[in-house]
């Protein structure tokens, strides 16, 4: 009758007569290698399996090479700065390795090592186990190869946002001779994604200027399709006619043509400073926030008339307003991702941003536009959920 | 935020003693001076803290900008003596660390006491008659092993890491803690540390200086240990009987001793 090995007592399975194996036969050709090492990783004992996968000869390792020659130049390093004082740290770990063989190839191998102390704690003998991970380790590569394919096309659609998203605005800062004007400009997220705000500062020949700043609903790339549209319409039209709420129904016309589902709010100002340098704004709105007005004395009261938004009906109802601008006055122009950017349940809000208007009318426009966006950015920790557009237009002082 | 929090310190021992500060080297965080802090605790404060990137410092302020350079690592070393008010200082780098506290004290040399630099390299890399050890080979084989490897790191538990998670738990069931980061960071670290080439630096460091070299270390070899011992004027080297790149681990006894010798 055959005997456990480990017990001494007989088996009476009936698949005794199978486990014949002693424990030095379960040791030398067990189905994975083994290696004890001394504290320094000098190798001590090995088994035949680990022998015959690495076409090393017993005499060539023992009390000659350490755990750490066996392994590739990379993994030796690894072995210094992580396994080494993680056992240590922790007395075991399991980490991926590759094996040099004798005839020049590598073992991708997984490996377990454990490290042995004595009664008083002192690290005696490293124990590890190698496994055969051939196989695995050629899936993981895929994996690993995948996710660097991802990577890289992840860094593509970024930058192809980004390009995108930079021709939704004017690629110098905006100018007016004459006015102080400032534009800021924060997508929504961290930068992978296209938004729907846009704007536009630019001058349509008859020594008079226009004022855009818009919004289309939603993101992505159907929206940036709008967005474009919505500029070069814009652009077109102010050539074609002066009259703002004109402009703007020549691109709810282009919209509905061309069979867009998405709604648009936009508004349009036109800026006209007459030879004495008093400065006229007319102002068209379509379902776009009114922009607001800063006077000297402390007051802030939106200017224009509210209108339909765009996109949706053929005729909206829209409202040219001429207001005259004094110096020192302050107009600013903004998008929703101001007002309603959000923490928690609470909303950044109108009289946030009329409270800082007076706050930071003295600066200049640029530093009040700059003012405007860090406070809604702060106020949702940073990360923007939605797009934010500022145009800020400030007449001197001393320039009537 | 802080940077106490940002570098994750830690502050023990002597509140009013002359400051111990040990830093840690790349691969692991501020547990490989476990062994050694507590012999120092009833005659110095010992400061311990985790580089940007490493153990729970707050990897939000990693920035591949700051951090391309040995000096940025210096920058924060900076912070934290400044934060903590720190002068007449011991400051014990392991490995990369080494030269973290060299160019710190080459910056502010007036915190600086003494320093000891725990398997230190100026240059990894072998360039015509030094002999770092390495290949530029070697160091992009490094990057796949750690590709291979994220030691207990998975996006699924980044938050967790961070802090800024209310279920700590999850993040101490992970083994390999003491050598966690986002396998970017970790790279990055790598490339940063093993790239760097600072042997023009060591001949102006002014504050004395304890080279501490261990036996069959590869990654800093005994040649190395020599060259740095040489550049720097006023040094001593130690040769140790602990082999390895770690003996602030592997031969905690033997370190302690040696750096109190030189205290």
């Amino acid at each position: 009758m055959p005997r456990d090995t480990t017990t001494g007592r007989e088996l009476d399975t009936p698949y005794a007569a199978l486990l014949e194996d002693s424990a030095e036969d379960l040791y030398e050709h067990a189905p994975c290698g083994y290696l004890s090492t001394l504290p320094d990783g000098t190798i001590i004992k090995v088994n035949e399996t680990l022998l015959a996968w690495t076409g090393h000869r017993r005499e060539d390792l023992i009390s000659r090479l350490r755990l750490q020659d066996l392994l590739s130049a990379g993994d030796r390093m690894l072995y210094e700065t992580h396994i080494a004082p993680l056992l240590q740290m922790q007395s075991e770990v399991q980490v991926a390795v590759d094996l040099r063989r004798t005839d020049g190839s590598q073992l991708p191998a997984l490996i377990n090592t454990v490290l042995k102390r004595n009664d008083a704690g002192e690290p005696v003998l490293i124990r590890t186990t190698v496994v055969d991970a051939t196989d695995r380790r050629v899936y993981e590569r895929e994996l690993l190869r995948a996710r660097h394919v991802a990577e890289a096309s992840e860094a593509r659609a970024r930058a192809l946002a980004q390009t995108l998203q930079e021709s939704f605005i004017p690629p110098a800062p905006p100018e007016i001779p004459g006015l102080d004007v400032a534009a800021t400009y924060r997508p929504a997220g961290q930068g992978d994604e296209v938004g729907g705000d846009f704007y536009d500062v630019f001058e349509t020949g008859r020594g008079e200027w226009v004022i855009v700043l818009g919004d289309v609903c939603g993101k992505g790339v159907e929206a940036a399709k709008v967005t474009a549209l919505a500029r070069y319409t814009i652009r077109t039209a102010a050539m074609q006619t002066r009259q703002p709420s004109a402009v703007v129904t020549t691109l709810n016309q282009a919209l509905l043509n061309q069979h867009i589902d998405r709604f648009l709010t936009v508004v349009y100002a036109r800026v006209q400073r007459n030879p004495r340098g008093e400065c006229s704004v007319t102002i068209a709105s379509a379902g776009h926030p009114l922009p607001l007005r800063a006077t000297p004395d402390g007051r802030v009261e939106t200017i224009g008339r509210p209108g339909t938004l765009l996109g949706v009906v053929a005729a909206p109802e829209l409202h040219d307003t001429v207001i005259e601008l004094a110096p020192a006055d302050v107009v600013v122009f903004h998008t929703d991702g101001v007002t309603e950017a959000r923490r928690e349940q609470e909303f950044f809000g109108d009289v946030r941003l009329r409270r800082l208007l007076v706050s930071y009318r003295d600066e200049n426009a640029a530093n009040i536009a700059g003012r405007i966006v860090d406070e809604a950015l702060d106020f949702q920790s940073g990360i923007p959920r939605d797009d934010i557009a500022v145009v800020v237009l400030k007449v001197p002082e001393g320039n009537a | 935020m802080s940077v106490l929090v940002r570098n994750n310190v830690r502050v023990s021992g002597r509140y009013d003693a002359q400051p111990m500060v040990f830093a840690h080297g790349f691969g692991c965080d501020q547990h490989m001076w476990r062994f050694v802090t507590p012999a120092f605790e009833d005659t110095h404060r010992i400061v311990v803290f985790d580089h940007v990137g490493a153990g729970e410092s707050d990897l939000e302020a990693y920035s591949r900008e700051r951090y391309g350079t040995l000096q940025g690592y210096a920058d924060d070393v900076l912070q934290i003596y400044r934060e903590l008010e720190l002068t007449n200082s011991i400051f014990v780098g392991h490995s990369v660390s080494a030269m973290i506290g060299i160019l710190a004290a080459i910056s502010d040399p007036d915190r600086f006491a003494k320093l000891i630099l725990v398997g230190p390299s100026p240059r990894y890399i072998d360039d015509d008659e030094y002999m770092g050890g390495f290949t530029h080979q070697d160091i992009e084989a490094l990057l796949d092993s750690l590709d291979s490897n994220y030691f207990g790191w998975s996006q699924a538990i980044a938050p967790v890491i961070m802090g800024n998670e209310d279920r700590p738990e999850l993040a101490s069931e992970l083994s390999n803690s003491f050598c966690r980061t986002d396998p970017e960071i970790a790279k990055h670290f790598a490339a940063v540390t093993f790239l760097s080439d600072n042997r023009d630096d060591l001949h102006r460091l002014k504050t004395p200086t304890l080279v501490l070299q261990c036996a069959e270390d590869t990654i800093a070899p005994r040649a190395v240990g020599e060259y740095v011992h040489g550049q720097i004027p006023d040094s001593e080297l130690i040769f140790m009987n602990a082999t390895g790149h770690c003996p602030n681990l592997s031969a905690p006894a033997e370190t302690i001793a040696a750096i109190r010798a030189f205290l």
